[in-house]
């Protein structure tokens, strides 16, 4: 248990070390003479994002909403996989080598093939490409979860002659959505990343990370960096949202570490 | 869903009479467990064991003694190696299916997700009873065992006896005629466990359920049974059996466990338990002679 005091600090202490940050990141800007090019101050990244307010919160829409359809679906299916993984041996024994695979690659790598695939006017791929980044942590902690059925659940449920269906739903289920949340936490950052970085390789112009290269390329650095940090809170969304959820689905349970 | 009647106890089961008319019956049952490197343990050997329709069978012996085991044959939990076991002339596996016994274990075993109503009515959810049905048993068996003031909390907001006493109605909430109980108390402290030794037996009489009751402590297994099946180890076999004439429930209370058929009783289990040196070659270990 933490006391009052001791929080307030834990919160006040990165929030100091940030402004600090700031503080000395404009005295520098202002006092070394840098370039803008090189690196803009806070301050004039901080105008750009208010004064393009319309453009970023369009473009976070966007990316937003591709990282949010991919997780959805990234999730869904990495769920189901892992409840026929749990159910079937012979499922679980042929995935293991293409999850294994999978969780080598660079999905994003796959960006150009799938503009390819659904045309370059579709968001279809980045929505893909963030699918396949969530599937592979949340299939691998959610199998985790549901492999850790405790004996004495295992026991009643066969006592009640349970259907697997039943003994699934009510106790392997239930069992596993810490760590199905946990896995969707990590996969959270993930699906902003993945849909935000495909954005670099193509596809239609109207997303964050479209925004952020097309304002490099025009030399309007602060612009970029206001768009970056449009990304930044997007991701922090994203994160706190999952850990939120995280953290309701762990209520009543002891801790799980 | 029958309710709560004091009289079920000497209802004649017409479902259940068969030619043994009991409630469950072992006969010859042997368990070997395989365990590594092709070694074989013999946990029982050739038990035999009855247990009649409303009548308390306590299973006691030394760590090791296969009354786990014992009892998870009686609940299909397991199957035996060879030997038979039936539940009120059934297989097992079919009483088993047909949901004719209620279990309860060492660990309460509660879903942590699920309110305490939650948890009790889940056998009853699994089997489709209707909403309102389930609502009126899971208020009854929050009454019997004393919680009616938690149905909304959640397990971890218990104690360990709380708990204890939430798997217990869990356990009686199909109203078995049959309870299987492997050392429900024995992860609580001497108190909570008298206490909840003593609702035990309220609630059987008020059930009429058979119950088989694993235990390692000698006064608990004689406070509460009409018979104690003492066993020892390696294999498991039933050394001895002894009836233990206490009277009627009503008459158990904390003033029985003073008496001096009590006393006369525990001595008469521990005797059977420790045995002769000669046969065993070491006392027994592992028992609680508290």
């Amino acid at each position: 248990m933490r006391t009052a005091g001791s929080r307030t600090a834990s919160i006040l202490a990165p929030v100091i070390l940030g402004v600090l940050v700031l503080v000395l990141w404009q005295l520098a800007v202002v006092g070394l003479h840098i370039k803008p090019y090189v690196l803009p101050s806070p301050t004039a990244i901080w105008e750009q994002f208010v004064r393009a307010f319309d453009t970023v919160w369009s473009g976070t829409r966007v990316t937003g909403t591709n990282a949010l359809i991919g997780l959805l679906l990234g999730a869904v299916l990495g769920i189901l996989a892992a409840i026929v993984s749990a159910l079937l041996r012979v499922f679980d024994e042929l995935t293991l080598p293409i999850v294994t695979a999978m969780s080598v690659v660079p999905i994003v790598a796959l960006a150009p093939v799938l503009y390819a695939m659904f045309g370059a006017g579709a968001e279809t791929g980045r929505q893909l490409i963030a699918a396949l980044a969530v599937f592979i942590p949340v299939y691998v902690n959610t199998l985790r979860g549901l492999r850790q059925v405790r004996p004495v659940h295992r026991d009643l449920m066969r006592a009640y002659a349970a259907t697997s269906w039943q003994a699934t739903r009510t106790v392997t289920l239930p069992g596993a959505l810490p760590f199905l949340f946990t896995g969707l936490r990590i996969a959270s950052s993930l699906a902003v990343i993945s849909a935000l970085i495909a954005e670099y390789f193509g596809g239609p112009v109207d997303g964050l990370g479209k925004s952020i290269t097309s304002a490099a390329s025009y030399s309007n650095y602060a612009l970029a960096y206001a768009f970056v940090l449009g990304s930044i809170v997007l991701g922090l969304v994203f994160y706190c949202v999952t850990l939120a959820l995280e953290k309701l689905a762990t209520r009543h349970r002891p801790s799980l570490s | 869903m029958s309710g709560l009647s004091s009289d079920r106890r000497r209802r004649p089961r017409i479902e259940t009479s068969t030619e043994t008319g009991l409630a469950v019956q072992v006969t010859g049952a042997t368990k070997v467990f395989s365990v590594a490197r092709g070694k074989q343990v013999v946990a029982l050997e050739g038990i035999d064991l009855g247990v009649a329709p409303g009548e308390f069978v306590s299973l006691i012996g030394p760590s090791g003694c296969g009354k786990s085991t014992l009892l998870r044959l009686i609940a299909d939990l397991d199957q035996p190696t060879s030997g038979t076991v039936s539940v009120f002339g059934k297989t097992a596996r079919q009483a088993r299916i047909d949901q004719d016994y209620g279990i309860a274990f060492q660990q309460a075993g509660l879903l942590p997700w699920r309110t305490v109503a939650g948890n009790i009515e889940l056998p009853l959810e699994l089997h489709r009873a209707s909403t309102a049905a389930r609502r009126m048993r899971v208020a009854e068996l929050l009454a019997l065992v004393g919680l009616s003031d938690f149905a909304d909390r959640y397990p971890d907001q218990l104690s360990g006896g709380m708990q204890q006493r939430v798997a217990i109605a869990r356990s009686l909430a199909e109203s078995p005629e049959l309870l299987l109980m492997d050392e429900p108390f024995g992860a609580l402290d001497e108190m909570t466990r008298e206490r909840m030794q003593n609702e035990l037996v309220r609630i059987c009489a008020e059930t009429g359920a058979a119950v088989v009751f694993v235990t390692h402590s000698i006064p608990e297994a004689v406070f509460l049974s009409d018979r104690v099946v003492v066993m020892s180890p390696r294999p498991g076999r039933v050394r001895e059996v002894i009836p233990v004439d206490l009277g009627s429930a009503e008459d158990r209370g904390d003033d029985l466990r003073e008496a001096t058929g009590f006393f006369t009783a525990v001595s008469a289990v521990r005797e059977a338990l420790h045995g002769s040196p000669t046969e065993t070659g070491a006392p027994a270990r592992g028992v609680d002679n508290r």
